[in-house]
């Protein structure tokens, strides 16, 4: 019984992870950048088909590959924001108006991505074998990939929330996240700021994907559930709050394992019956501002 | 409801018109049958779609990624109880159908910050479709279903029939204080509330309305497809047509959607057969384009430059 | 006889108390000031009584019915109106159809189209903005919409009439006619409770000052009072009194 319960908290954990990365990455779009970025999960879709695409043409292992396509959709995320979400800033009467133009600009660049990605990969599923023996844990056999997977993301997201503490471009950011205006006032390239995390979110999600393909197969059409799943963290960890998509990310791999333990295939429909109860109860959050 | 508004000059010129074109569509399938009434159809589905989107979203700003929920609420009952009532019925609850979910929905949600809103709206669609998965293969044990076929007329005039009802709807619901009271809430939801305007009430009522006629207009194109599932069913697709045929079309006016919906069902009919593999790549950056450059999509553009010729001739003058 | 009462009004913004244990008391047909440093929590208790915000505690009473928990709009169709500090005229609207919102909707049961149409023409002429009254709300000047937003609070039938700031910005032209506008108002027999900055219209208009300071009530009486009120002219009026009024 107690080793049940262990299973199930591990392999909660392991999914968890993922949730961290991607939702950390959601919250810096839209936390500071403002951003409700729906297309997401097709940058997830595209560090997953990158990883693969390059671990099968050069042989490398993985991670590598996926350190190499990280800074390419870094690049990607921050100069989507600077030409396109720049100029819908400097159109924009308001933020409300703001937010509202460029989600349905994300809407279009969500069709745009996976339109790319499937000329690029075609259509159907890949797959590839990367540490995939098993691992003994607590009594139950996990595979080692997800336990590299979870071992990336945890690493990736504490560095990441070390550079928001500690350096100057950190502390720039976390300025930006709460008062742009003021920020910009007090001497911060604002401009510069909400399209670095931009990029950053668009990096982490990237980071995501790469490491879910070492452990998942993966399609053209991947992205959408993980933008959905990242949303509802983000808005369980509070709109805003960095350390609060994290540890909502784990907080939501728990409750998705136990739901997949009593019931599989119904996991996005508990997501989504959390999602409702926190907007009848508490809209802002657990950590929200 | 005002009287003097509905029997003014302008407005009876403007149901004249509409009246004439009714009058010539309904027609069609006797001076051009086959492919043209297919066509057609097409074009009123969109047609529906976005005029129903832009009854609630135009007004308010509050962006719903739901249209593809609605109408495969409307294309589901039509598989579920297609075979076993009368045509006209199934559509009224096609409808109904969407429109409980829309209460349900906008009960939740509409109470809430617009971000909310568009972000509840955009999940729905999957959310939907993977609780209708569950639900078939653990419940049911099938795994989609068959739809019940109509012939191509029959479906036409029913697309009309939903589309006429849905102009009447959207243009005295525009006309009346509760259009007044939708724009106020769009420019200033505080304000609105506290110059006695029930915004939640208004808010949740109008999207309700415009998701039945989604729905209804679902469940008359069901008998298109002959088999369904609840991925075929709920396609965000059909979300992003709409979104896309208002913002290219322009949200201010009621023949802003019309004829951004039929520019694109062209668009779409012709890309599909030409480049099938690239125009969603296409729609989504027109889209994008809109957004940036079209703030009041093409009528608005017309509008603009309307007035900037008629001011050239006076100065001319 | 009270139309307006407050006890123990408290309101936390995270932990910082804007209002803090505030009681007041208005009666009917005054002309009731509400004055205070920036960030007093003036503004505050407006959003508190017209239940844009819901206090932490305490209760408000309108005509001896208690409000607290009920909704802006029902609020507003009980017989209470305001304007707001920034200006929230419906910006792309006419403006008489700002003020036919307010006809159609404030009150309940609410108007035909036709009553709706004339009674926003006539607020039009009362407030002094008839020739304006189908440009877009937003090409009007500052003085001007808070004119119409003075015109379509009236437009909902109040009894009581919340004025934030209504004087803030204008120039000594338009401050003498929103002084008389305010006069005028008051004839109708409608209570006024005003927040203001400018000293001479709340010292002529009121006959009774509250003053908040820090979100709580350090003084309230007479403009006699508080002009001379030693805690008041330390904590405020001080800084004003140099500046001159």
């Amino acid at each position: 019984m107690i080793l049940t319960i262990l299973d199930v908290v591990i392999a909660g954990l392991l999914l968890g992870g993922i949730y961290a990365l991607i939702a950390v990455g959601l919250s810096l779009q839209y936390g500071v950048a403002r951003v409700l970025n729906i297309s997401h999960g097709e940058f997830i879709m595209i560090g997953a088909f990158g990883t693969w695409m390059l671990y099968k043409m050069v042989g490398i292992n993985p991670l590598i590959t996926l350190a190499m396509c990280g800074p390419v959709i870094f690049l990607i995320g921050f100069f989507l924001h600077r030409t396109l979400f720049r100029s819908l800033l400097n159109s924009s009467a308001s933020w409300d108006i703001f937010e509202g133009r460029s989600l349905l600009a994300s809407f279009g660049l969500l069709f745009i991505i996976q339109n790319i990605a499937i000329l690029t990969w075609g259509a159907d599923i890949k797959a590839y074998s990367y540490l995939s023996y098993g691992v003994n844990l607590a009594g139950a056999v996990f595979p080692a990939n997800r336990l590299v997977t979870l071992l990336f993301a945890v690493i990736i997201s504490v560095a990441f929330y070390l550079f928001l503490a500690c350096t100057r471009l950190g502390k720039a950011i976390r300025a930006a996240a709460q008062d742009p205006r003021t920020a910009g006032l007090m001497g911060v390239n604002i401009n510069k700021v909400l399209a670095l995390c931009f990029g950053f979110g668009a990096l982490m999600a990237g980071f995501a994907g790469g490491l879910l393909s070492m452990c998942y197969p993966i399609t053209a059409t991947m992205g959408m559930e993980y933008t959905i799943i990242a949303i509802i963290v983000v808005v369980l960890g509070g709109l805003g709050s960095i350390v609060g998509s994290f540890i909502g990310g784990f907080l939501l791999g728990i409750i998705g394992s136990i739901v997949t333990y009593i019931e599989p295939g119904l996991a996005l429909v508990a997501y989504y019956v959390i999602f409702t109860v926190l907007l009848l109860a508490r809209p802002t959050g657990i950590l929200g501002k | 409801m005002d009287i003097t508004t509905l029997t003014s000059k302008r407005s009876l010129v403007w149901w004249s018109i509409v009246l004439i074109i009714f009058m010539l569509l309904a027609f069609v399938p006797l001076y051009a049958p086959g492919y043209p009434v297919v066509l057609l159809s097409s074009i009123l589905m969109y047609v529906i779609m976005t005029v129903s989107w832009v009854m609630f979203s135009g007004p308010t700003g509050y962006m719903s990624l739901a249209p593809a929920a609605f109408f495969g609420v409307g294309i589901y009952t039509s598989a579920i109880i297609g075979k076993t009532l009368p045509f006209p019925i199934v559509v009224g609850i096609g409808g109904l159908a969407s429109f409980c979910l829309a209460l349900l929905v906008g009960a939740l949600t509409l109470r809430l910050r617009g971000i909310y809103f568009a972000i509840f709206t955009f999940g729905l669609v999957m959310l939907i479709a993977h609780f209708l998965l569950f639900w078939e293969l653990h419940v049911t044990g099938t795994r989609g279903r068959f739809v019940m076929v109509m012939g191509y007329n029959t479906i036409y005039f029913y697309m009309l029939g939903v589309f006429l009802l849905l102009l009447i709807t959207a243009y005295l619901i525009r006309h009346s204080k509760y259009g007044l009271a939708l724009l106020s809430i769009g420019q200033e939801e505080d304000a609105a509330a506290h110059t006695g305007v029930n915004v939640t009430m208004v808010k949740v009522i109008t999207f309700a309305i415009s998701a039945f006629f989604m729905g209804a207009a679902g469940s008359v194109m069901a008998t298109k497809w002959t088999y369904i599932d609840p991925f075929i069913a709920f396609n965000i697709n059909f979300s992003f047509m709409p979104v896309l045929m208002a913002i290219f079309g322009g949200m201010g006016q009621l023949y802003g959607p019309v004829i951004g919906a039929t520019i694109f069902t062209y668009l779409e009919e012709f890309l599909i057969t030409r480049f099938a593999e690239l125009y969603m790549l296409i729609f989504g950056t027109i889209l994008v384009v809109a957004i940036l450059y079209l703030p009041d999509g093409l009528v608005g553009l017309i509008q603009r430059l309307w007035k900037r010729i008629s001011e050239r001739k006076h100065v001319d003058t | 006889m009270s139309i307006l009462e407050g006890k123990g009004v408290t309101k936390y913004f995270g932990g910082l108390a804007a209002v803090s244990n505030v009681d007041f008391n208005v009666e009917q047909g005054e002309a009731f000031g509400l004055i205070g440093p920036n960030g007093a929590g003036k503004t505050t208790l407006f959003n508190l009584i017209s239940a844009a915000l819901a206090p932490r505690s305490g209760t408000i009473r309108f005509k001896g019915r208690y409000i607290t928990g009920l909704s802006p709009y029902r609020i507003c169709r009980m017989g209470v109106a305001r304007t707001f500090q920034i200006v929230k005229v419906f910006a792309d609207m006419p403006v008489l159809n700002n003020v036919v919102l307010g006809a159609y909707f404030g009150m309940s049961p609410g108007m035909s189209s036709k009553d709706a149409v004339r009674e926003a023409t006539e607020l039009l002429e009362f407030v002094g903005l008839s020739e304006v009254k189908e440009i877009p709300a937003k090409d009007l000047t500052l003085a001007n919409q808070k004119r119409l937003e003075v015109a379509r609070a009236l437009a909902t039938n109040p009894e009581l009439l919340l004025l934030d700031e209504m004087m803030a910005g204008l120039n000594p032209t338009e401050l003498a006619q929103a002084m008389e506008l305010v006069a005028r108002i008051r004839d109708k027999g409608i209570t006024i409770i005003m927040i203001e900055h400018v000293m001479k219209a709340i010292m002529n208009v009121c006959e009774r000052i509250m003053v908040l300071h820090h979100g709580a009530k350090i003084a309230e009486g007479t403009p006699q009072e508080i002009a001379t009120s030693e805690t008041v002219i330390k904590v405020y009026l001080g800084e004003k009194a140099h500046a001159g009024s």
